[in-house]
């Protein structure tokens, strides 16, 4: 059913059933005003011969009487292709004629109108019953002159009409298949190409271009038109890395040194209690800087969407579990529990390094904000889970704790955002809007729930097709860590 | 970013640098920076004299790649962008001339395909700056460590304590020690580099294969766990955590 409404839904067969209806209806237009109008040609035609022979044999009767008359219809009769002829007596008797078994009403018609009958064949098979259009004309004395004409011809060309109808349709349906061939397989394959490339684009590879078959048609003009632009986007994207990468490193050389300066001074200082307190604590700040300017940097560069080569195809499954069995003994150690419920497999195409700091962030959260209760040591319950939903794979973090407000859910992924009014515990407001930017990096998205109580963060990223499986696995992931595309956010992980 | 405490709070920095504990008994290195930021150079120059090894500096790539063809040096510390050569472009020259002396690449990027490119080129691990000086020293004598000859032994052995490699079995004093997985992986990789410090970002990268910083002590929880099973009840402790620095698996304590 799917597959026939997808087949429904393209526009290969859109037009080619445009095609076939407006094609059939014309042709259809076509051979039925033909037809009438050579049925109607052809009536008109006999209703000629018929006044003709009729008036020739009224002269005929006049001139030489009923004699000559007889004579003359039974020289008619034998001509090859004659008309129909009968000529009765006044009691209705048959003088001469070659046709049978007429109905008795017929010659009792009034003069002048064109009747169908039906009729026997004096000179051929006497069983077989033939159509004709007949008239009687009333000659003086008495006499009745019937004269007709076969109705072989005419329904003859009905049968040809009609075949002719019956093929013409059947080659339309034909022309219909093949140009519905013809379009899906060479135009809108085509534009399916496009398209496909503009994904790839999308996904991350600015360096791919449409291709151009130089026949100089409409589609090589939007192709062009299209590269021309891409060629744009990729200079512009270039320029922000390029504008981000001297920003990063001209900010980042005074505070490198800053840093140096601190730990030189920190190693050699005297041993006096405040001084040291007061070097670790422009260390500590120095570093809370490098992190927040290396978060939105980081931000700054998913959300331009220049993945590059780091993604490869991996099962989701394997991250969570992963990175549930690394905060499973801190979630414990807090006096808390971390259950992981997977399914698998969860194929997505994706860095895991990216993916795993996001959970790591949501999971930092959790233990942070989790607990169902003021107190330092209220429960703290964590559920990570992972499933399929549809053509999405869902990898989610619940808590029990006190959970979003509804209308600041949208809010809480905004930059610099903290829902904790008074901002005494520590944080910059980045994590949850890094962990978007990631989602919207894969090309999925980051939705907060209420998990009731509590709060349920669910990442949504595209599962992977098994194409994109073939397509990824040269440079799939590999588990030795310099295989691994990744950002060492964060400057100085030691003190 | 979710903050949580800071890492250096966290972790206690040292009162006094224990520099026995981080360099003292290892032969010297020669060191070569590559780095044109003078002040940072000197600050890194000043810090590995400190702790007893010998570095020159070298300040643009012209004349770093210059020095580091002599060959004289056990170690590079190359920063990614300096003044006339790239400093990718370095290393990538040493190695097609089959010159296998560790190189650390330094950069002040930290982003997602930085680091993959810095050791595709041929670096042995990449720094981003700003980047603590312990941590810089732990990686380049595990380096050096690595570059001695293959280690090819299927057991380590420190004090009492034995790791089989290949039955997956850990026994200290002869008495089994029950460990999971991703513990033995952790001491493990503590026992090949035992003697030396291990940093934190260290155990992530090469036990876990993460290349971030988690905002929560992670890597604390895993190593006391660790030591809780091989150093309780045993009166010698193997585990040793280094203040400011990271942790050692040795003898003496």
């Amino acid at each position: 059913m799917g597959a026939i409404g997808r087949l429904v839904r393209t526009t290969a067969f859109k037009l080619s059933f445009v095609y076939l209806v407006v094609f059939s209806g014309l042709t259809l237009f076509l051979i039925a005003y033909i037809s009438t109008n050579t049925a109607s040609l052809l009536d008109r035609q006999l209703d000629a011969t018929i006044a003709t022979e009729i008036s020739s044999l009224s002269e005929q009767y006049r001139r030489g009487g009923i004699r000559q008359l007889v004579s003359t219809v039974e020289l008619r009769s034998r001509r090859p292709g004659a008309s129909l002829y009968l000529v009765s007596d006044f009691s209705g008797r048959t003088i001469v004629g070659n046709v049978a078994d007429l109905p008795l009403a017929v010659l009792g018609l009034p003069d002048g109108n064109l009747t169908q009958v039906t009729y026997q064949r004096l000179d051929g098979d006497l069983d077989r019953r033939y159509d004709a259009m007949v008239r009687v004309f009333a000659l003086p004395g008495g006499f009745k002159l019937l004269v007709g004409r076969d109705m072989g011809e005419l329904s003859q060309l009905r049968q040809v009409i009609y075949d002719a109808s019956q093929y013409a349709i059947v080659v339309m349906v034909v022309m219909g298949f093949l140009s519905w061939f013809f379009v899906s397989r060479s135009v809108l394959k085509r534009v399916e190409n496009m398209a496909e490339t503009g994904h790839q684009i999308m996904v991350g590879d600015l360096s791919r271009r449409l291709h151009v078959t130089g026949s100089g048609d409409e589609f090589d003009d939007l192709a062009e038109s299209l590269n021309e632009m891409l060629e744009r986007i990729e200079r512009l994207m270039t320029g922000l890395k390029e504008v981000s990468d001297n920003i990063a490193h001209d900010l980042k050389t005074p505070l490198n040194r800053l840093h140096g300066r601190l730990e030189s001074m920190l190693r050699q200082s005297s041993g006096d209690p405040a001084e040291r307190e007061a070097l670790e604590d422009c260390l500590e700040e120095a570093d809370n800087l490098i992190q927040v300017f290396d978060a939105l940097l980081k931000i700054a560069r998913m959300e331009a969407g220049s993945s590059g080569d780091s993604f490869a195809d991996l099962d989701a499954a394997d991250i969570l579990e992963e990175i549930g069995e690394l905060y499973e003994p801190v979630v414990e150690d807090a006096g808390g529990s971390l259950t992981v419920s997977v399914a698998r497999p969860l194929p997505i195409r994706g860095n895991r390094t990216l993916i795993s700091q996001a959970l790591s962030n949501l999971l930092d959260n959790a233990i942070k904000y989790g607990r169902s209760g003021d107190a330092e040591d209220a429960p703290l319950s964590v559920v990570l889970a992972g499933r399929q939903d549809g053509a999405l794979v869902s990898l989610s973090i619940a808590d029990a704790g006190k959970g979003i407000a509804p209308e600041d859910r949208e809010r809480a992924m905004l930059r610099f955002v903290r829902l904790d009014k008074s901002r005494t515990r520590s944080g910059s407001g980045l994590g949850l809007s890094m962990v978007a930017a990631m989602a919207k990096m894969h090309g999925g998205q980051l939705r907060l729930e209420d998990a009731g109580p509590g709060l349920r963060a669910v990442l949504s990223l595209p599962q992977a097709t098994q194409r994109q499986i073939g397509r990824g696995g040269e440079n799939g992931h590999k588990s030795d860590h310099a295989g691994d595309g990744t950002p060492s956010l964060a400057g100085p992980s030691e003190p | 970013m979710s903050g949580a405490q800071s890492p250096l709070q966290d972790r206690g920095f040292p009162v006094q640098l224990d520099q026995e504990a981080i360099s003292g008994r290892r032969e010297s290195m020669r060191v070569l920076v590559i780095e044109d930021d003078r002040e940072a150079a000197s600050y890194l120059v000043k810090a590995l004299a400190e702790t007893g090894h010998v570095a020159d500096h070298a300040a643009d790539g012209e004349s770093g790649a210059h020095m580091a063809e002599t060959g004289a040096y056990d170690l590079l510390v190359v920063d990614r962008m300096l003044p006339k050569r790239d400093g990718l472009s370095i290393v990538e020259d040493m190695r097609r001339r089959g010159d296998q002396t560790p190189v650390i690449i330094l950069s002040a990027l930290g982003q997602v395909d930085d680091r993959v490119r810095g050791l595709r080129a041929g670096g042995d691990d990449y720094l981003t700056k700003p980047y603590a000086f312990t941590e810089l020293l732990a990686r380049a004598e595990a380096l050096l460590r690595r570059n001695r000859p293959a280690e090819v032994e299927t057991t380590y052995k420190v004090a009492d304590l034995v790791l089989d490699r290949l039955s997956h079995t850990v026994t200290r004093g002869g008495e089994e020690i029950v460990l999971q997985p991703r513990e033995f992986r952790l001491l493990e990789y503590m026992m090949r580099n035992a003697g030396q410090v291990v940093t934190r970002t260290m155990l992530l990268e090469n036990v876990w294969d993460y290349h971030f910083d988690p905002q929560t002590n992670v890597i604390d929880v895993h190593v006391s766990r660790l030591r809780s099973k091989i150093d309780k009840g045993f009166a010698k402790p193997l585990l040793h955590t280094i203040r400011g620095a990271g942790y050692m698996l040795r003898e003496q304590g």
